[in-house]
């Protein structure tokens, strides 16, 4: 068992079948890409269960997504089911040019902005806004963070602490953010995706980490 | 190079993104400065924390209806 030390992942394992998936899909990345391309094949063929196994194999990414996006629980609901839909009646017009999961991702940035621009009316929704100068990016605390802080804290209340940084930042920032460090694309990637320069994604990331780091460094600091 | 130097870079230098004598500068400085250090450090443990992906699980009653809704869509068009 691969978190046998860990009686949280195990009782988690063999319980939800996504969270297996996601973490076969970590601990053998190409293995995973064989298989997805597989389960790929099989969907695009009329295999209701293969498809399935894909939305196992995501779910968790595609509803955190969602979350980070819209920063909304019954929109990041609606993302969910919206693009796993959309994936399903687009299956047959996926090229595999890129991988499933980067596909899926991009069909969800869609929605999940589209609902964001619906809920809220005002300018800081555009993802193309410059920067807002607010004068040099400076970080302000610099104590150290008490060792495994997810661990002293609880999962429960880390997962809280860091959904409320997120949401704190501005929407041009978080999706950045979500899309390079929570979903793992590249630069060019997120660029591409959201329509912005290189230089532009740059910017963004590099305000947000700054500023969710200062936002953890309050809760997770020693002493 | 100062403190404000590699706070400007402190995103390419986590990324691994800068050349490398810029780099060896970086680190040359947070070598010798804690405050510098400490923001490195803890820099990297916030992008490390936000992609853990145990931390963050869908809830169950989110996971159910998402499966019922997408069993009863597409198996519906497949039949």
């Amino acid at each position: 068992m691969l978190d046998a030390q860990n009686s949280w992942n195990v009782e988690r394992w063999t319980r939800d079948p996504g969270f297996a998936a996601i973490v076969m899909s970590e601990v053998s990345p190409r293995a995973a890409e064989q298989s997805e391309s597989a389960l790929v094949t099989a969907a695009k063929a009329g295999n209701y269960d293969a498809f399935e196994q894909l939305v196992n194999r995501y779910e968790h990414k595609i509803y955190r997504l969602g979350l980070n996006i819209t920063g909304n629980p019954e929109d990041a609901e609606d993302v969910l089911q919206e693009a796993f839909l959309k994936a399903f009646e687009n299956l047959p017009r996926f090229r595999e040019d890129s991988r499933f999961y980067t596909w899926i991702v991009r069909i969800a940035v869609n929605q999940a902005l589209m609902k964001l621009r619906k809920r809220r009316t005002d300018r800081s929704v555009s993802l193309d806004d410059p920067i807002e100068e607010d004068g040099e990016v400076i970080p302000r605390d610099f104590a150290d963070w008490k060792p495994n802080p997810e661990q002293l804290l609880g999962r429960t209340e880390t997962r809280e602490v860091l959904e409320k940084a997120i949401q704190d930042l501005p929407p041009s920032f978080r999706t950045v953010f979500t899309l390079r460090d929570v979903e793992g694309l590249s630069t060019e990637e997120t660029a591409e995706m959201l329509g912005l320069t290189i230089s532009a994604v740059k910017a963004r990331l590099f305000r947000a980490r700054l500023r969710l780091r200062e936002e953890l460094s309050k809760v997770f600091k020693r002493g | 190079m100062n403190c404000r130097d590699v706070f400007r870079e402190i995103s390419n230098y986590v990324d691994g993104d800068l050349d490398a004598e810029l780099k060896r500068a970086i680190e040359a400085h947070a070598c010798g400065c804690h405050h510098c250090e400490v923001v490195v450090d803890t820099t990297r443990k916030t992008i490390e924390l936000y992609c853990d992906g145990r931390l963050f699980a869908i809830p169950l009653h989110v996971r159910q209806r998402l499966h019922a809704t997408l069993r009863q869509k597409c198996q519906g068009k497949l039949s």
